[in-house]
């Protein structure tokens, strides 16, 4: 038997933005083992919840990660607009969705970038980034925030986008698609880039069921999970197509997520044909008293918010369990097998969003 | 200006941050605001920076790794604190497993302000660090010549 070494990747590491520790144990080049210690962004907040009234805790849900923070945002005020029954304004619900595609298309392309850039490609990776900027820039626009919008509270939105930029909005949408087109095609046609993703970090699509994978990890090996199809808020009038790659590699999961940036530019246009007007928040009164599970689709795959009140200002308890979380052990047997030189494309082909996970 | 201030390297370190500030750092060097037209590059060896980018609240797990980078690194150098956690602990300074900022761990010279930082500010923020790293050095070749070595000579 060849000797065994251990290789540690993380928690300082060029193409990881965030830390996380991964013992690779190798046999030669080739990968048999790696074991994963989290642990290094833990900040505990879910118990804030007993020290913040349950209205102001949605800044800190936002904050659990700056990548997708507007969904979960949101996704906390549906769990406690469930729990209080509350009637949110159908306006309110498109703007949510608005936002939370502008949301999936910045957290799509900045992955797509540091995709680009795992695999040696700097130009792709900056022209990655260069087309999010303009995602970023309307964000700005109608909510003041480029990275944390702060828009969603319970009970509706804080503020609205006036007719007159939802009808400017199309056009925009064509010049993003146009770029985007250019952008994804280099992703999905060039003989380069296919050549360093195809069949890297295969997983099949039982053992991906099986491990848990969620969310475009899951898309890419075959199955079309999608919890946009389950219609929570707006989404049930829109038509949402799920986007699946059956070759289980990295270059099926960089497919997928290329792709559904189209679907959501499909979504936003369908939403901003169909928004109607009318107020955008209620007035919250009371308290919630019981539990719920609120579940949503993040851009990384399935998001579960469980909240439970007792009839005071404070929560009980807040749970958050993250994609990325339930993709780490799809990832690990991803790991298994591959080659050194691989792993940093792997570990990023599940788009590993740290903060959300450790919480 | 010496060559070090033209041509700062840094390498970013992300202590408990929620991602917010990381992105916009990483904005900060992409195009539209692109510091690397000033010769800023991001480097992820902490033996090549000059200057330390940090984010975030500093948990009990990352005191260890933060201060390995910090010591890595070749001195001059120095620290940058971006965003309010990384300051105070910001909106999680109550929570049971942050230190509250980058300041309880290692020294910090700038401290950026935002939630998130914006890029703009996170790029004032650099240029305010090259100003002390520029007396950090010229302090170091007084403190070197002192000492019998010539100015210049590496200390």
């Amino acid at each position: 038997m060849t000797k065994q070494i251990i290789v540690p990747f993380g928690p300082q590491h060029p193409v990881l933005p965030e830390p996380i520790h991964i013992d690779l144990v190798l046999e030669d080049e080739r990968v048999v083992d790696a074991i994963p210690s989290i642990g290094y962004i833990h900040r505990g907040f879910e118990k804030l919840v007993e020290k913040r009234e349950f209205t102001e805790y949605v800044y800190i849900a936002e904050r659990t990660c700056g990548i997708c923070s507007f969904i979960h945002g949101a996704t906390y005020c549906q769990g406690i607009e469930q729990i209080m029954n509350i009637d949110v304004p159908e306006r309110a619900q498109y703007l949510r969705v608005i936002w939370s595609e502008f949301s999936r298309l910045h957290s799509h392309l900045l992955w797509l970038g540091l995709f680009a850039d795992a695999f040696g490609f700097e130009n792709l990776f900056m022209g990655a980034w260069k087309t999010r900027e303009k995602v970023l820039d309307f964000m700005e626009e109608t909510t003041g925030g480029r990275v944390i919008q702060g828009t969603s509270k319970v009970g509706g939105v804080r503020r609205d986008i006036s007719s007159e930029r939802l009808d400017r909005m199309t056009k925009d949408l064509d010049d993003l698609d146009r770029e985007m087109k250019e952008l994804t095609d280099v992703f999905l046609h060039d003989d380069s880039v296919r050549h360093r993703l195809r069949n890297v970090g295969t997983i099949s699509r039982n053992d991906a069921y099986h491990l848990g994978a969620v969310g475009p990890t899951a898309r890419g090996s075959g199955v079309a999970i999608d919890l946009r199809k389950s219609g929570y808020g707006a989404y049930d009038r829109l038509n949402v197509q799920v986007v699946t790659d059956s070759c289980g590699d990295c270059y099926s999961r960089c497919a997928v997520r290329a792709k559904e940036l189209f679907t959501s530019t499909d979504l936003i246009r369908q939403a901003v044909k169909k928004i109607p007007e009318g107020p955008i928040d209620v007035k919250v009164t009371g308290a919630p008293d019981g539990e719920y599970f609120m579940r949503a689709e993040q851009p990384r795959g399935e998001l579960v918010h469980y909240l439970k009140g007792n009839g005071s200002k404070f929560l009980v308890r807040s749970r958050i369990r993250t994609p990325t979380l339930t993709n780490i052990p799809p990832l690990i047997k991803m790991l298994q097998g591959c080659e050194l030189a691989d792993v940093p494309v792997i570990v990023l082909s599940i788009d590993p969003c740290i903060s959300c996970t450790e919480r | 200006m010496t060559y070090l201030a033209k041509s700062p390297w840094i390498v970013h370190y992300n202590a408990s941050s929620c991602n917010g500030c990381d992105i916009e750092i990483l904005a900060a060097l992409t195009p539209v605001f692109d510091v690397e037209r000033f010769g800023i590059i991001n480097t992820g060896n902490p033996k090549h920076a000059d200057i330390l980018l940090c984010t975030g609240s500093v948990n009990e797990q990352n005191k260890v790794p933060l201060k390995n980078v910090y010591d890595q690194m070749p001195e001059p150098k120095v620290v940058i604190a971006i965003g309010i956690c990384a300051a105070t602990g910001g909106i999680f300074r109550e929570c049971y497993n942050v230190q509250g900022g980058i300041d309880k761990v290692i020294p910090v010279d700038v401290f950026v302000p935002g939630c998130a930082a914006r890029p703009e500010s996170i790029i004032d923020g650099v240029v305010t660090a090259l100003g002390i790293l520029e007396k950090k050095r010229a302090a170091m070749l007084q403190k070197g010549s002192a000492e019998g070595t010539k100015a210049g000579e590496t200390v």
